[in-house]
C-alpha cells in the first residue's frame, strides 16, 4: 500500500501499480522478517524497562542483565533484518538457550514469581522453536547448493578465438582525458609524445 | 502492462502497472524484447542506496522497438527503430554531453534539487535507479518511456539478436571504460577484482585492448572458469593470498592497471577482518559500503599505476589508505559509464565478430521469474551469473 503514498513523488506519465504480484521475498524471508522486528521490539523493551521484566519473574537485582540481553536482542535484530539474515536467525537460536538457562535459575522453589517463570520460559521455548524453523527455512532457501557448478570453459565471448582476440581492438585511440598519468604513459609505445614531454 | 516493482528490501514483484505515457515533446516510448538484471540492482534489492520508493519499477539494461515518438523526438526515430537504451539519460545538448562526459549530463536528471543536495551538484538521470538520479521508472517492464529519446538510444541494425547486443546499453561498455580509462600499454599487467558480468567484460575489454596479461580475482569457480576462458590467469581468494600472488605474477612489482568491478558489497569472510569490520558497521548504518576491494588495490597497485572503479559506490566508505594512495602516486579514474560515447565503436566489433557479448548470459527467463531470478543472482545458485529477462 505504501507504493499509494509514495506515487506523489511520480509524474503523471510513470508507471503507478494497479495490481501487485508474488514477491522475491519467501515465507522463510518473512518469517525472519517478523522475528527480526519481534528482536528490535523485545530489545527496546528490556533496554528501556529492564525492572518490569526482573519484578514479574522474581529476579530483582538483574536489571543489569536485562539490560545486556536487551543490547544482544537489538543485534539479533538488526542481523535477521539485513540480507545476512541466516545468521540472525541461528544467533537468536543461541540467545533463546541463554535466555532459557537465565530463566531456569530463577526457577527457585523459594521464588513468589515461579508461576511467571514457567510461562515465561514455555514462551521462549516456543519462540526457540520458531527461530530454528526460520533458521532451517532461510539457510536453506538462500544457500548454494553443493556439487559440480555448471561449466563455461567455452564461454570465451572471443568468436575468432582468445588469441586472435588479444590486441584486437588496437585501432582504438585511448581519448586524451583517458589517458594514464605521464610517471606510467612515458614509457608507452602508443604514447611517443608522452614520452617527450619534460617531467 | 507488467513490470518488476520495488517494494521493499529484498521485496521485488512482479505487478501490474499503468503503461507509460509520452510526457515531454523528446520522448518515446519502447517496446522492450529484452532486459536484464544487472549485478547494481543487487545494491537497490538490498536496500543499500537509497532513495528508492515502493512502487518505483526496476531494470536499467534492456533494449526493444519503438512504439511512439514525441514531435521533437521525431528527426532521430521512427515507429519501429530497434534499439537497445543506455542506463544514462543524456540530453546531448549540455556543456557536460557535448565533452562525452555522459553520465554527468546536467539536464537530465528531473529530480535535480536533491541530487545537488546529495551529491554537490547532480548527475544524469538513469532508469530505475533511486530519485537521486531522476526516479525514472526502469525497463524490466514491457513498456519503457524513453526520456530525452532523440540522444538516449543506441539504433541496432535488425539481423543481429537482442543477446548480442542487449549489453551495449550497460555492462559490455562498462567493462569497455574501465580498462579504457586504465590507459592499456602493451607491457601492461591488468588485475581486475570481481568476475561478475562487469568484471568478465572489463576482462574481454583489457584482452583487446592489448594488455600483456590479464588477472582476474572472484572465489566463485563458475565465474573463475568464464573468466579463464577469456583469456585471463585466475585467482581464487579462498584459497590463496591476493596480494602475494599478484605480485609473483608481477615479478614482485605489483599490477600496473587494477581494475575495482565489485563496488560497495565485498564478499565478507573471516579470512578477511576487514570485511566483517565493513559488514558490521554497514548493519549499524554507520558506514553504506564495504570497500575491501579498494584497499587491496591500493595496496598493491605498482606505484604510478592506475586504479579504475566501475564498481558502484553508494555513499561513505570507512579506512581507506590514503597514505599509500599518495605516497605511491596513484590515480583513481572512476564514474559511471558515459555509455554513448562507446556504443558506435563498440557496436561495430559486435558486428565485426571480435567480440560476442552474449556468452555471459546463463538464465533467460520470462519476466514473472523475474523476481525469483533476484534471489537466485544474489545468492550464486545454479551457477548463476547474468539472468535475461524476456517481458
Amino acid at each position: 500500500m505504501a507504493y499509494y503514498i509514495s506515487n506523489i513523488a511520480r509524474s503523471k506519465g510513470d508507471p503507478k501499480v494497479i495490481h501487485s504480484g508474488p514477491s522475491s521475498l519467501g515465507a522463510a524471508d518473512r518469517m525472519a522478517k517478523a522475528l527480526g522486528w519481534f528482536s528490535i521490539g523485545l530489545g527496546i523493551a528490556e533496554l528501556v524497562a529492564p525492572e518490569r521484566f526482573t519484578r514479574a519473574l522474581g529476579m530483582e537485582g538483574k536489571e543489569g542483565l536485562v539490560r545486556a540481553y536487551g543490547v544482544r536482542e537489538l543485534g539479533h535484530g538488526i542481523v535477521s533484518l539485513s540480507p545476512d539474515k541466516h545468521l540472525g536467525l541461528w544467533s537468536r537460536v543461541a540467545g533463546d538457550g541463554l535466555d532459557i538457562a537465565t530463566l531456569m535459575t530463577a526457577m527457585r522453589h523459594d521464588n513468589p514469581k515461579r508461576d511467571n517463570v514457567g510461562i515465561a520460559l514455555a514462551a521462549v521455548l516456543g519462540v526457540t522453536l520458531l527461530d530454528i524453523i526460520g533458521a532451517q527455512g532461510v539457510t536453506a532457501r538462500h544457500s548454494r547448493p553443493r556439487g559440480q557448478p555448471r561449466s563455461y570453459r567455452d564461454r570465451t565471448g572471443f568468436p575468432q578465438g582468445v588469441q586472435a582476440a588479444r590486441g584486437a581492438a588496437k585501432d582504438f585511440q585511448v581519448p586524451p582525458d583517458m589517458r594514464a598519468a605521464p610517471a606510467l604513459a612515458a614509457v608507452s609505445d602508443r604514447a611517443p609524445q608522452e614520452r617527450a614531454r619534460p617531467h | 502492462m507488467r513490470a518488476l516493482v520495488w517494494h521493499g528490501k529484498e521485496d521485488i514483484r512482479c505487478d501490474t502497472v499503468t503503461d507509460p505515457e509520452i510526457e515531454q515533446p523528446r520522448d518515446a516510448i519502447v517496446k522492450v524484447t529484452s532486459c536484464a538484471i544487472c549485478g547494481s540492482d543487487l545494491h537497490l534489492f538490498h536496500n543499500f542506496i537509497p532513495a528508492m520508493l515502493p512502487g518505483d519499477v526496476m531494470g536499467h539494461e534492456m533494449m526493444g522497438e519503438v512504439v511512439e515518438v514525441g514531435p521533437e523526438a521525431k528527426g532521430k526515430l521512427k515507429k519501429g527503430d530497434r534499439v537497445v537504451v543506455p542506463f544514462t539519460i543524456i540530453c546531448g545538448e549540455c556543456d557536460q554531453c557535448k565533452r562525452g562526459n555522459f553520465s554527468v549530463c546536467q539536464r537530465s536528471n528531473r529530480k535535480k534539487d536533491l541530487a545537488d543536495k546529495v551529491f554537490g551538484h547532480a548527475t544524469a538521470g538513469l532508469f530505475g535507479y533511486t530519485h537521486l538520479t531522476g526516479g525514472y521508472p526502469g525497463g524490466q517492464a514491457e513498456y519503457l518511456r524513453v526520456p530525452f529519446a532523440d540522444a538516449t538510444h543506441i539504433k541496432v541494425p535488425d539481423g543481429i539478436p537482442d543477446e548480442k547486443v542487449l549489453f551495449l546499453g550497460d555492462i559490455f561498455p562498462t567493462g569497455w571504460q574501465a580498462a579504457v580509462q586504465c590507459d592499456i600499454q602493451p607491457t601492461d599487467t591488468v588485475a581486475i577484482w570481481g568476475c561478475g558480468p562487469v568484471g568478465q567484460m572489463a576482462i574481454r575489454s583489457a584482452m583487446l585492448l592489448g594488455a600483456k596479461q590479464v588477472i582476474a580475482i572472484d572465489h566463485l569457480p563458475e565465474r573463475l572458469e568464464m573468466a579463464e576462458a577469456g583469456g585471463a590467469i585466475t585467482i581464487n581468494f579462498d584459497e590463496e593470498s591476493v596480494v602475494e600472488r599478484l605480485n609473483e605474477l608481477t615479478g614482485g612489482e605489483g599490477p600496473e592497471k587494477c581494475i575495482d568491478a565489485i563496488g560497495m558489497e565485498a564478499h565478507v569472510s573471516p579470512s578477511m577482518p576487514d570485511t566483517v569490520y565493513d559488514r558490521a558497521k554497514q548493519m549499524l548504518g554507520a558506514e553504506s559500503d564495504r570497500p575491501h576491494v579498494l584497499r587491496e588495490m591500493i595496496y598493491v597497485c605498482r606505484p604510478a599505476g592506475v586504479i579504475s572503479i566501475p564498481g558502484v559506490y553508494g555513499g561513505l566508505v570507512d579506512k581507506i589508505p590514503m597514505g599509500q594512495l599518495m605516497n605511491k602516486g596513484l590515480t583513481i579514474r572512476t564514474g559511471q559509464t558515459h555509455v554513448n560515447r562507446w556504443t558506435d565503436d563498440l557496436l561495430r566489433r559486435i558486428e565485426e565478430g571480435q567480440i560476442d557479448p552474449s556468452f555471459v548470459i546463463t538464465h533467460t527467463v520470462s519476466l514473472e521469474d523475474g523476481p525469483e531470478m533476484y534471489k537466485v543472482f544474489r545468492d550464486k545458485q545454479d551457477s548463476c551469473i547474468k539472468v535475461v529477462l524476456k517481458p
